[in-house]
């Protein structure tokens, strides 16, 4: 059902039946290193390629969360995925080995939350037993891919952000309970003229702005609704302005409600700038992190706005800005 | 011994320089290293750059301003002893060696090296 | 350069540069001061040795050295350690001839996975290549116009 200008309730009843996380070395030492499934030992994982260690995450990720629900990867109907790496290779790699229909998205680092937004859209009106939704990102892939080789030596700002090693997938049916997703807005393109990839964190604020606000007009409703409101990956920057972009516009975000995937997945003893970034920020947060919490009964209400820079390595050069979106799912126990 | 002095001082300060083009600025190290090229030639150009390798040695030569100021050289050399034509053949007479160098083993570090991220 | 902005981009690039933490310039500049300092003292050590025990003269003596900065630099590239070293050196780093050396090694070694011919090959002088295809063009354009001095009695 269509609610308001950006979002929609789905009332059939749509579940996450399961999920699962994998992560490389480096977030296995964070603080939420025991929510996550499987943590490699090093970022190759016996690639050849930080690529192709990537497909290797998003596939194992895939595989358990098929694992958990005690079914076949032939039952999946429909796998959802995206991920940063250009033609999104690790997804169509990934859903090869899957062998599912499949639907590939674009979204930067908000496909988490635009993956599973599609499938609840596609599954409320259908009679389709099992969708995959998912997400991936390799720390090494995309340094190489947007920014500069791994090993050279560019100093990065304290805006810049780690994108995260990992990938993040779950599970929806129709036909079980679970964690329920209730709602879902769909974000607008908002470009503020931020034009530095090193600052990514003030490119997307506006859009998480933007999306938080419009939810809540949508739904009518008001912050104090949820346990956890989550941007995907706005950091320490990023999240400081968003919420003072909301605030000027009327939304004071309570502090122990609104926080960011970003902030919570690395420790202060990691050297990470700003903060974590990549889809699979988000996916490994909300899939493994906050599942786990509302499974053990802590919170029940929370609403993930993921958040994505839609620039490319061209536009940037060809002097574009970045920009932003930001999709809010929101999950009820 | 204060050769080594004013090695330390000048080529720290160059450094600054390109310290400032990058935070102040916001150049990236690509426009950064090209400015600094682009300014050894000039100073080249203008007879200053090696009265600044004569007074700071190493401290001249190391910075990529250097290399700009090599390139001048060799082609302003070749202009010398062989007329116009020499701009084309001295360009690389001077920064041969740190060229190829860089090549030669930065291709070797790829047959032995894996990056770690 | 870059995009003309609205007045309304003006306004959020002056919000979120307040929230933004400030780059610590003083605090990188000395950085990269002493860094870089010490690679040019490097320098200077390995030129004096190349003069005193190898025989080569002042004019010479640059080839080794920058040959030797080269090495180091590839070697320290490939064992990982050369970007740990730049993020706190910046433009220490970056400047002398050693950031030169980094840029082809980092990208030979990141692009292996493509292959030899088009991967490393290929990706060598990706971050580089402004720096030569500058350095040459404005040695070029110097020489022309000592060239034209020269023509006209200078």
């Amino acid at each position: 059902m269509v609610k308001g200008k950006q979002s929609f309730i789905f009332d059939a009843g749509v579940h996450i039946l399961s999920a699962s996380t994998v992560v490389g070395p480096f977030e296995g030492k964070g603080p939420l290193s025991d929510d996550f499934d499987i943590i490699h030992d090093d970022i190759w994982m016996n690639q050849g390629s930080f690529e192709k260690a990537e497909k290797i995450m998003l596939e194992e990720a895939a595989l358990k969360t098929i694992e958990k629900a005690g079914i076949k990867k032939e039952d999946i109907n429909l796998f959802i995925s995206g991920d940063l790496l250009s033609q999104i290779i690790s997804s169509n790699f990934a859903a090869r080995t899957i062998g599912s229909p499949y639907i590939g998205i674009y979204s930067a680092c908000s496909g988490s939350m635009e993956s599973l937004l599609l499938a609840a859209l596609i599954m409320e009106g259908n009679d389709i037993p099992y969708i995959l939704t998912g997400t991936s990102s390799h720390n090494a892939s995309a340094e190489k891919q947007f920014r500069y080789p791994t090993e050279y030596g560019s100093q990065k700002p304290p805006t810049a952000q780690w994108t995260v090693t990992g990938a993040g997938t779950c599970l929806l049916t129709k036909m079980f309970q679970g964690p329920k997703v209730v709602s879902a807005t769909i974000g607008k393109i908002v470009d503020m003229g931020i034009s530095d990839p090193f600052n990514m964190g003030s490119a997307m604020a506006p859009a998480a702005a933007d999306t938080i606000y419009t939810h809540f007009q949508d739904m009518g409703i008001t912050p104090d609704y949820y346990d956890i409101i989550a941007t995907g990956d706005l950091g320490n920057v990023g999240h400081k302005i968003c919420k003072d972009l909301l605030k000027d516009k009327g939304l004071e975000m309570p502090e122990h409600i609104f926080t960011d995937c970003g902030i919570l997945i690395y420790g202060d003893n990691q050297k990470v700038q700003a903060g974590g970034s990549g889809c699979a920020c988000s996916a490994v947060v909300t899939f493994g992190h906050f599942l786990n919490r509302m499974k053990r009964n802590e919170i029940s209400k929370i609403l993930i706005v993921a958040t994505g820079a839609l620039h490319s390595p061209l536009s940037y050069q060809q002097k574009e800005s970045i920009p932003g979106i930001a999709h809010g799912v929101s999950i009820e126990m | 011994m204060d050769k080594f002095i004013w090695a330390f001082i000048i080529g720290g300060l160059i450094c600054v320089i390109g310290q400032i083009m990058m935070d102040v600025f916001a150049l990236t190290p690509a426009h950064t290293m090209s400015t600094l090229v682009v300014a050894g030639a000039i100073l080249g150009g203008l007879s200053l750059y090696e009265p600044l390798i004569k007074f700071a040695g190493a401290g001249a030569t190391v910075p990529i301003s250097s290399f700009g100021n090599s390139l001048l050289k060799g082609a302003f050399t070749e202009l010398e002893k062989d007329g116009p034509i020499g701009i084309l053949t001295g360009i690389f007479e001077l920064t041969s060696s740190g060229i190829s160098s860089a090549i030669i083993f930065g291709f070797m570090a790829s047959l032995i090296f894996k990056p770690k991220g | 350069m870059g995009k003309k902005l609205t007045p309304e981009q003006e306004n959020y690039k002056d919000f979120s540069k307040k929230r933004e933490p400030k780059r610590p310039v003083f605090k990188n500049c000395i950085k990269a001061f002493i860094v870089g300092g010490l690679i040019c003292v490097l320098g200077q050590f390995f030129q004096t040795i190349y003069i005193k025990y190898f025989g080569f003269t002042e004019k010479t003596a640059a080839s080794p050295t920058s040959a030797t900065l080269i090495i180091i630099s590839v070697l320290l590239t490939g064992l990982g350690v050369y970007d740990k070293i730049a993020q706190w050196a910046g433009a220490g780093t970056a400047v002398p001839i050693t950031g030169f050396a980094n840029t082809m090694a980092s990208a030979a070694i990141e692009h292996r996975s493509e292959g030899y011919v088009l991967g490393v090959g290929g990706n060598m002088f990706k971050i580089s290549g402004p720096v030569i295809v500058f350095g040459v063009f404005s040695a070029f354009i110097i020489s022309i116009i000592k060239l034209v001095f020269n023509l006209f009695g200078g």
